[in-house]
């Protein structure tokens, strides 16, 4: 059987953090296929990006469906974030061999990780357009 | 952890064969792209915590003739890094596609679907970009 290669990572074996890893971003993958495409359809071609402004995003997270559309928003940010740094993390162990600039690479994307996934949840959870 | 190998840079981009591999290439950059819209973007909604002249002042950075264009190719990355997902998680679901034919097959099918989908979308974003050039 002539087999060909065709991307993805092939799952590790065991149980461990790496299969784990891989396991999740199939399903991440597939999550993201629908909250991610269809946030960019509905930005893009139901709102449109010229009709973005404070008060589009007031009546969005304010509105009826406000909490729904924050629930929405924030599972977004963490299986995007989530799925984003664990591709970033493949990338980095593939490119990047000596340990310590590996472990200082992986030190700073981890913080910076964290800090994004804090700032878009502290946003999400507190944004008040005090009655605009 | 494998034993520590470096090729050099010129290894990274050299072609190792297979129409799999430009796939894989691409996934790669498209994912890394989209990584850095998203930091982009969770800073931009930060800034809503600052009030509306904050926030829409960054956001002429996306209505701006090269916001419009930078705007198809978010749209490519994000269709071809689903599209090419999927059918990642399809072959390691069924590993009868691997063989030569069928994966080949396969790979036409994937970018059927994303021109069908990619193109027409496109042509509208392309329609916004001459829209912000008036």
């Amino acid at each position: 059987m002539s087999r060909r290669d065709g991307g993805g990572h092939r799952r590790p074996q065991g149980s461990g953090f790496e299969a784990s890893a891989w396991f999740f971003m199939r399903v991440s993958g597939v999550v993201l296929l629908g909250l991610a495409v269809f946030h960019l359809f509905w930005m893009h071609f139901v709102i449109g990006v010229e009709n973005i402004d404070f008060n589009a995003v007031a009546g969005r997270w304010e509105g009826r469906w406000g909490p729904l559309w924050r629930l929405y928003d924030l599972a977004l940010l963490v299986f995007a974030m989530a799925h984003g740094f664990n591709g970033l993390r493949y990338v980095l162990e593939d490119y990047v061999q000596r340990p310590g600039r590996r472990l200082a690479l992986k030190s700073i994307a981890y913080t910076l990780g964290f800090l994004l996934i804090s700032a878009g949840a502290y946003i999400i959870f507190t944004f008040d357009s005090g009655g605009v | 952890m494998s034993q520590p190998i470096n090729l050099g840079p010129r290894s990274w981009l050299s072609y190792r064969g297979g129409s799999g591999y430009l796939l894989w290439a691409l996934h790669r950059v498209t994912g890394l792209g989209l990584l850095l819209f998203l930091a982009l973007h969770i800073v931009d909604i930060f800034l809503l915590a600052f009030g509306p002249a904050a926030f829409e002042h960054l956001l002429v950075l996306y209505t701006s003739p090269p916001g419009r264009l930078m705007e198809i190719f978010l749209l490519f990355g994000v269709l071809f890094h689903a599209v090419n997902g999927l059918r990642i998680i399809v072959q390691d679901l069924f590993t009868k596609s691997w063989e030569r034919q069928r994966h080949d097959r396969l790979i036409v099918v994937q970018l059927v679907v994303f021109l069908l989908i990619f193109l027409p979308a496109a042509w509208i974003m392309f329609g916004s970009f001459l829209e912000s050039l008036s």
